[in-house]
């Protein structure tokens, strides 16, 4: 019971980043980026490939976050450039990388059996079970927020904070919105790719179809974060992201407790993200009808 | 030095409609000399707006030439444009962005059409500075500086759009409509402010109004369009003769 414990708290981390990756132009640049469902698979595409031909896990897991990066810029370019609707243009991608993604490992699935990767690196051999992924997810996570809540407060940080919530503006300012959208595919399908490299290692094998819903899980982590802690700065809320991606590791948990299969977790998600979005609305809507029952009787 | 500010040259904007060219503007000559502020009238779809977007490169001009401080502008992108041209629009939702806040605003607008770079924003070393500036609106903006923009009133938003538009002393100031989704008492306010701070900071500018008052009130010029025209164009001493019902007429 404990190590299943440990281990969604591990996998929480590992997902916490693409709910990162995915805060940047969900959140920030507001728009749903459906590139990640074909990122999250590149990612684990390129390093589990990388890795079967000898190279180091690390350079295996930065080259899947080039890889994702480069899908983001595609997105941004087909968006930007080529005025082709965000969502489609996200779908594009996605769909197009399914045929990347089987090219690159040549079949669809790749185990990773007998082979190093990040989970298996020396000073993680001591550990008890499942601790691996949450030290390697817990030190993956806090370098990539820290860095993050960095870039947000610099100079290009609040060009592109301002962009995403009103182009008008950042554009009569001199800023070019289209410049900052890519930079937040880039950057967020990189930190995408690198999520699915390391869950790709933490499992043991890259699958070609292990990024369909990742979309649900990466909003879930957002919007749970959101519910859970209300009103928080950019930065805080990054943080709340990837605690809300641990959270609703144990929301699964629970679900698969009450007797759920392990089939019926795509629609399990996506109802709970449902709920999630529709929690704060549904609040907001009791309180307004509540502050006018009152207040009618108060006022005179 | 040249005696010229803005030039806009046979400057022409046409739209499709359907498969149709309509004409927006006809081959517009426009000459403000550093330090003029015009007041733009005109009924609905003279070309007002048009104008504005034009020079700010909103919209494509299909011929003629724009120069703005010694800057031929024509053919440069809008976000260029932004280092010479502010512009405060009619809907104070426009000219912030909403979730971040006063002082954030603030120090976007101080760095207007600059280079953006990976150095720390350093918001702290300017709050100083940045409310005094704000306290110059006299409407509690002094107090809201750490605030989301969105929390403010219409009138905080709109004078703090000023503020944005003026800080970094632009060639140009484009004011288009700014107060007209204000209430009266609110309008005039932002209007003394308008008022204060280009007459302080010298600054050319342009600024499209439907209030009457407004226009023979403020300014040392006026010009009227008309179909895509500008129909008269009156300087300060003629502007000064002008009544209320000699404006009407045009609308008549």
């Amino acid at each position: 019971m404990i190590s299943l414990g440990v281990s969604a708290i591990g996998q929480g981390l590992l997902y916490g980043l693409l709910g990162v990756g995915l805060f940047l132009t969900f959140r920030i640049l507001d728009f749903p980026d459906m590139t990640v469902e074909g990122t999250f698979p590149l990612g684990a595409a390129v390093a589990v490939s990388a890795i079967s031909h000898g190279i180091s896990p690390l350079i295996a897991t930065l080259l899947a976050m080039l890889a994702g990066m480069a899908a983001g810029a595609l997105t941004g370019f087909l968006t930007t450039t080529g005025k082709v609707p965000i969502l489609l243009a996200g779908i594009l991608v996605m769909t197009g990388l399914y045929s990347v993604n089987l090219r690159i490992m040549g079949a669809a699935n790749v185990s990773l059996l007998n082979k190093a990767n990040l989970f298996n690196a020396p000073f993680l051999k001591n550990l008890p079970p499942y601790f691996d992924s949450v030290v390697v997810g817990l030190i993956v996570a806090v370098i990539v927020v820290a860095l993050l809540i960095l870039f947000l407060n610099t100079q290009i940080g609040q060009g592109f904070i301002a962009s995403g919530d009103n182009p008008t503006m950042a554009r009569s300012l001199g800023i070019n919105p289209a410049h900052q959208q890519i930079l937040g595919l880039v950057v967020g399908n990189g930190l995408v790719g690198i999520a699915g490299a390391l869950i790709a290692q933490n499992n043991g094998y890259a699958d070609v179809n292990m990024g369909i819903g990742v979309i649900v899980i990466g909003l879930a982590a957002i919007i749970i974060g959101e519910v859970l802690f209300g009103e928080l700065t950019l930065s805080q809320r990054l943080v709340a992201t990837v605690l809300g991606s641990i959270l609703y590791r144990f929301v699964l948990l629970l679900v698969l407790a009450l007797g759920f299969s392990a089939n019926d977790l795509q629609l399990l998600s996506a109802i709970i993200l449902a709920i999630a979005i529709m929690v704060p609305t549904m609040e907001h809507k009791l309180r307004i009808r509540r502050v006018l029952r009152n207040g009618v009787q108060h006022n005179d | 030095m040249t005696d010229v500010q803005l030039q806009v040259e046979n400057v022409a904007v046409n739209v499709a409609v359907g498969d149709t060219a309509r004409a927006l503007l006809k081959n517009i000559n426009l000459s403000v000399k550093p330090g003029e502020f015009v007041t733009v009238l005109g009924a609905n779809g003279a070309g007002k707006s048009t104008l504005f977007n034009a020079i700010t490169g909103d919209v494509p001009v299909a011929g003629g030439r724009i120069t703005l401080a010694g800057h031929d502008i024509t053919d440069e992108q809008p976000e260029r444009r932004a280092r010479l041209i502010a512009r405060v629009f009619q809907d104070p939702k426009m000219g912030t962005a909403p979730r971040m806040t006063v002082a954030e605003n603030l120090l976007l607008a101080s760095r207007r059409g600059k280079r953006l770079s990976l150095g720390s924003r350093q918001l702290n070393a300017r709050l100083a500075e940045f409310k005094t500036l704000a306290a110059q609106t006299g409407n509690g903006l002094d107090q809201a500086l750490n605030k989301p923009t969105e929390e403010l009133s219409g009138g905080q938003r709109q004078a703090l759009s000023l503020l944005m538009a003026t800080m970094t002393q632009p060639e140009l100031l484009l004011l288009d409509e700014h107060t007209a989704a204000l209430d009266p008492h609110t309008s005039k306010a932002i209007m003394t402010l308008t008022q204060a701070i280009v007459s302080r900071e010298n600054l050319t500018c342009l600024m499209i109004t439907h209030q009457l008052e407004d226009a023979l009130a403020y300014g040392n010029r006026m010009i009227v369009l008309k179909d895509g025209q500008i129909a008269f164009d009156y300087d300060a001493e003629a502007k000064a003769k002008l009544t209320r019902a000699d404006l009407l007429e045009y609308f008549g």
